[in-house]
């Protein structure tokens, strides 16, 4: 079964509707493997076996009968616990929601089921999205797929790991600060933040919603962009969302040129603080771009270093309103409700049970920088600085197509690491925030394995606002490029590795 | 300016967190230092920069007045951490005195 487990999304969807294979033996290749390997992982807080299967045998059906079958029917997708979907439980990573059973589906959710994919459970994620490691789960950690020993990213955690257990080949997330790209970086898979609006919000538990953009996440830059064009596009229950076609994103992919393109380094993302091996490897991608006939320059982007600090006002800011509605009346956690405490005591006991230390620590700061006496020097100041970083990506797309850098400073850390280091654990998503804070889109694709530690290293192409094709265009450029300089991507060399052994789908068992 | 276990404390009652001493005693520094770092962004948040609250322009858009179902009343209760008569049923929201 190996051979189904290492497939992309994209031959899986081919085989299936040819009748080469049946959507229930692709969907149960998959659930055995989470089966088999979940217990070392554990990307999954939720799985629905029974449900997967009934899904596969009704595309079956649809096949056998000669009805037209949605662009991934059959094809198993691991969904982050934070979108709703009736019949599965949403708990967003927290002990608040536990058990919590949406009544509706979240406008994605919709269009993935109308797409025939088959959703195979939830995965673990830092409670309410907030984090880089998923150490902030109510629940438990995941663990990188690469080795155990360290942390898969986060918030996506579960979905990242996932793909590179190969337990699924499609996986969806919501990226505010990086939640998408980060852990694709660290488990050599593919992540894409859409331009902000341009996939829906609808029934995805809101964060920061000035940030939060759901988005497709893969093994492989085609399949990320299949994904995208189904879950994106224009959703009239979401206010934000942008009345206007999505870009032809798999035409991006059959492009895959880069001749003549201008791309710009971002001269700030670079020295302390970054890994040798990842500004090695960050290097070597820029040569084979050059190589591929791209233009490289370096662009300088001043604001960008104030992005971390605008971003940890502002989100928590946005955190402290948005999570104020988990309030113990009409869904989710009750505690102290003894016929005598008053409804504002039941809510103080509730969300000091209910609520983790990160989400604890969000809220406190989002309520200080709103506060009257701090407000112009904080949230006000933040905003501002937004304004400056937007600035900087408009006078940098005037003479750039693209920007680059490293995805994320490190390889991926060791579980624990950076727990009690706040401060530490957001450097994570120094990169990858200025994208959300913009609205524009951005990508991170594998560009090979560290040379300090043999661990992925990330590259994050950002693209301006609803230009999402452009980093389609250049991701399955640098992709198989690399892919041919290498023989196999990543994590087929993975798979095929001692290291990928207790995953049972390489050639070493 | 440094965050003291009280201000901590006052600012969890505010957003309706109960907070035991052992989680002020660790939250206190830990937001300190958050704090301390992030108001880098004063430095350069001049007055002549216009603030952004969204990053796209968006304007105010209306749809139809029209009729479209809502979701169930048993649906919905059956998230409910209480209920009573088809209703939510919540703690009392008056004092004693009232």
């Amino acid at each position: 079964m190996s051979a189904l487990l290492r497939a992309g999304a994209t031959e899986l969807a081919g085989l299936i509707a040819s009748g080469e294979v049946s959507a229930r033996e692709v969907t149960a290749a998959h659930l055995d493997q989470i089966a088999a390997v979940d217990d070392r992982v554990k990307a999954f807080l939720h799985v629905d076996g029974e449900r997967a299967l009934a899904s596969a045998d009704a595309v079956d059906a649809k096949r056998a009968a000669g009805e037209k079958l949605g662009p991934l029917a059959g094809v198993p997708l691991a969904m982050k616990d934070i979108f709703t979907m009736q019949g599965a439980p949403t708990t967003c990573g927290s002990r608040i929601l536990e058990g919590w059973m949406p009544p509706y589906n979240s406008t994605i959710t919709d269009k993935l089921l109308a797409a025939d994919v088959i959703v195979l459970g939830k995965t673990n994620m830092d409670e309410f999205a907030m984090g880089s490691s998923t150490e902030n789960s109510g629940y438990f950690a995941t663990h990188n797929p690469w080795d155990n020993a360290l942390i898969p990213g986060g918030s996506g955690g579960g979905s990242a790991a996932a793909l590179a257990a190969f337990e699924a080949p499609l996986a969806i997330g919501t990226d505010t600060g990086g939640s998408i790209r980060q852990p694709a970086s660290v488990t050599g898979t593919v992540g894409v933040k859409p331009t902000y609006g341009g996939t829906s919000r609808y029934g995805v538990v809101a964060m920061a919603s000035s940030l939060d953009t759901p988005g497709p996440c893969a093994r492989n830059v085609r399949d990320a962009a299949l994904l995208h064009s189904v879950i994106g596009g224009w959703d009239p229950r979401d206010s934000t969302s942008i009345n206007a076609p999505l870009p032809d994103l798999l035409g991006a992919v059959e492009r895959a040129d880069v001749a003549g393109m201008r791309i710009g380094v971002v001269t700030e993302f670079g020295g302390e603080g970054y890994q040798p091996g990842v500004e090695q490897r960050f290097s070597e991608a820029l040569a084979v771009l050059e190589q591929l006939g791209a233009q490289i320059v370096e662009v300088s982007c001043p604001n960008f270093e104030y992005a971390l600090a605008a971003y940890y006002l502002i989100m928590p800011s946005e955190v402290s309103s948005n999570l104020a509605r988990f309030d113990a009346m009409r869904y989710g956690l009750r505690v102290g409700d003894d016929g005598v405490n008053s409804v504002e005591e039941v809510m103080n006991l509730t969300r000091g049970a209910g609520f983790g230390a990160e989400a604890k620590r969000r809220i406190i700061i989002g309520t200080y920088a709103l506060s009257s006496g701090y407000y112009d020097a904080y949230y006000g100041s933040a905003q501002k600085v937004r304004t400056l970083i937007k600035r900087d990506f408009d006078a940098a797309f005037d003479k750039v197509d693209v920007l680059v850098s490293p995805t994320t400073p490190t390889t991926a850390f060791p579980i624990g690491e950076r727990v009690d280091d706040p401060l530490a654990m957001y450097k994570a998503d120094l990169c990858t925030i200025p994208s959300n804070l913009a609205g524009n889109c951005a990508l991170s694709l594998p560009v090979g394995l560290s040379p300090d530690n043999g661990l992925p290293v990330g590259f994050q192409v950002m693209a301006p606002v609803l230009a999402d094709d452009r980093l389609y265009r250049i991701g399955a450029a640098l992709e198989a490029e690399l892919n041919r300089n290498w023989g196999a991507s990543l994590l087929d060399q993975f798979a095929d590795s001692p290291a990928g052994a207790y995953l049972n789908v390489g050639s070493i068992r | 300016m440094a965050l003291t276990t009280g201000d901590v404390g006052r600012l969890g009652e505010l957003a309706r967190i109960r907070l035991t001493p052992d989680e002020l005693a660790h939250l206190a520094p830990q937001l300190d230092v958050i704090l301390q770092s992030v108001a880098t962004v004063t430095e350069v948040a001049t007055a002549d920069v216009p603030p952004t609250s969204h990053a796209l322009p968006l304007t105010n858009v209306f749809r139809d007045d029209v009729v479209t179902p809502s979701l169930p009343v048993a649906a919905v209760l059956a998230a409910a951490p209480a209920t009573e008569d088809n209703r939510f049923r919540v703690p009392r929201i008056l004092g004693e005195e009232a």
